[in-house]
Parts: structure tokens; C-alpha cells; sequence
């Protein structure tokens, strides 16, 4: 199985962006991460469920309730960590330029 | 070739520095900084207030296709002089990132190219890691086919 791609197909999604960001701060029950969002809880269920698969988040018995936590170690890997950065600038400096001469074109 | 964006972000430095050069004159790089509709369509997000100006603040947010907010940052800026350059703060919203300080240079290159060179100051080291860890936190979004070649490689 390629990880790499599982990761990167996993923070394609705004969703799943946003329950990293969530649990960076703190380890987070389903519940309360669900409660942050307007989606159906079945569906945060199935994002959880995709980020534990691809281990960019753990799970964690506390007593009845299950935590989940951020895989700090898988999130240096995705990131590696300048690179992806450096190609998001770009895509979005590229799509500046392109509007900007689209714009100067109409003006 | 010399690649037209780049980031350098030293070990232990609790900063990161973004230059791009680009082809259009500078006021038109400029403008894509300072009118609503232009940032609102570069950056993809909606721009809900952008005042640019002195003590100015500004608010964008993205949603996503049922309308949920998937992200909002806000800041206001500092320094604002045309075609030259913007100071501002920049805070994502409940996010544990904090604040960021970012100095925007803008510089003529000739008549139809320019430059832009964008140092962004955290808190901490240890803030700036983890936002470089998690570029999509600033409302950065992965291009379609910028994930296709990830996907493929």
C-alpha cells in the first residue's frame, strides 16, 4: 500500500483538514470533535476512520471513552516539509498571475 | 531553471521567507493584494472586510460545497504603502497557531516583471514547524492536479 498517497488523498478533504487542526491542540473524543461540525456524525465517523487508516491520527483507550489523538511522526512525513509547502505557494502565486494578466487583458 | 517561488526557512529560526517573482508590472501585483474581488478569486476564499490601510483589518473565510466555513483568519494591517508595502497580523481562527507577523515586499523587476518577498515571523520555532507541517491550515489548498502528480509519484 502506498502511504503516501493515502495521506495526501486524506487532507484533500476541508473536513478532514479541519479535525487535524482540531486535535492538534488536544486529544478529542468522536463525539467532540463531530460537535464542531454541521456534517452528520456518521459521516465525521468515516473521516475519523480514514485519518486512523492512514495513522495521521491514533486512537487511545481512556477509560470508556475513545481519544483521538494527532500522529505528530506522520505529520513530519507528509510534510518533509518545505517542499509541499513551496508547491502550495506556487499553485497559488500562479493562479495570481494568471487572474492578474486575465484583468490587465480586460482593462 | 530557477524556480519561481521559494521558501527558505532556516533550522531553529522562528520565520519563514517567501520570494516569487512574477510577470506583471508591479502595480498590478500590487493590486491583486489590495482590491476585494481580485484576492477573493487568487486566493479562493471570501473576502468579508479588506481594509487597506493604515490600522485597516481584514477577514477572509472559505466554505466548503453545503456552505459549512471550513476556515477563517483575520488580522489587521499595520503599514500599508502603495506598491511598496503591507505589514500585517494574520490569525487563523481556532486554530492553535497564533499569531503571525508578516512583512510583504514589493519591488519592480523592469516595466513588466516584479517581485514579491514575504517574511512571516511566529511566536515560536516550534508555531512556525508546525504550520510548515500543516501548510493546508492557512486556507492553503492542494491544486487538482498538483495532488495528481503527488498521486502519481
Amino acid at each position: 500500500m502506498n502511504l503516501r498517497r493515502d495521506v495526501f488523498q486524506a487532507i484533500a478533504d476541508p473536513t478532514r483538514r479541519n479535525i487535524l487542526i482540531l486535535v492538534a491542540t488536544q486529544a478529542m473524543t468522536a463525539g467532540a470533535i463531530a460537535a464542531n461540525f454541521d456534517t452528520a456524525r456518521p459521516t465525521v465517523s468515516k473521516h475519523l476512520q480514514i485519518l486512523t487508516e492512514c495513522e495521521l491520527l491514533r486512537q487511545e483507550q481512556n477509560g470508556r471513552e475513545m481519544y483521538y489523538h494527532l500522529n505528530a511522526a506522520k505529520m513530519k512525513e507528509i510534510a518533509d516539509f518545505i517542499e509541499p509547502f513551496r508547491q502550495m505557494w506556487d499553485d497559488r502565486f500562479n493562479k495570481l498571475e494568471s487572474i492578474m494578466k486575465a484583468y490587465q487583458g480586460n482593462q | 531553471m530557477e524556480r519561481k517561488t521559494q521558501v527558505r526557512a532556516g533550522d531553529g529560526h522562528q520565520d519563514i521567507c517567501i520570494t516569487r517573482e512574477f510577470d506583471l508590472p508591479l502595480p498590478l501585483l500590487f493590486k491583486a493584494y489590495t482590491e476585494p474581488e481580485l484576492v477573493a478569486q487568487w486566493m479562493g476564499m471570501r473576502v468579508l472586510t479588506l481594509e487597506s490601510k493604515p490600522h485597516g483589518s481584514w477577514h477572509f473565510q472559505t466554505v466548503d460545497a453545503h456552505g459549512n466555513i471550513v476556515f477563517q483568519a483575520n488580522g489587521v494591517i499595520h503599514t500599508f504603502i502603495p506598491d511598496r508595502q503591507i505589514i500585517r497580523t494574520f490569525e487563523i481562527e481556532n486554530a492553535p497557531f497564533g499569531v503571525q507577523l508578516e512583512f510583504l515586499d514589493f519591488e519592480a523587476l523592469s516595466a513588466t516583471t516584479s517581485k514579491l518577498t514575504m517574511q512571516i515571523i511566529y511566536k515560536s520555532a516550534e508555531l512556525r514547524n508546525k504550520m510548515l507541517q500543516m501548510p493546508f491550515a492557512h486556507g492553503l489548498n492542494l491544486a487538482h492536479n498538483r495532488l495528481q502528480t503527488l498521486l502519481h509519484q
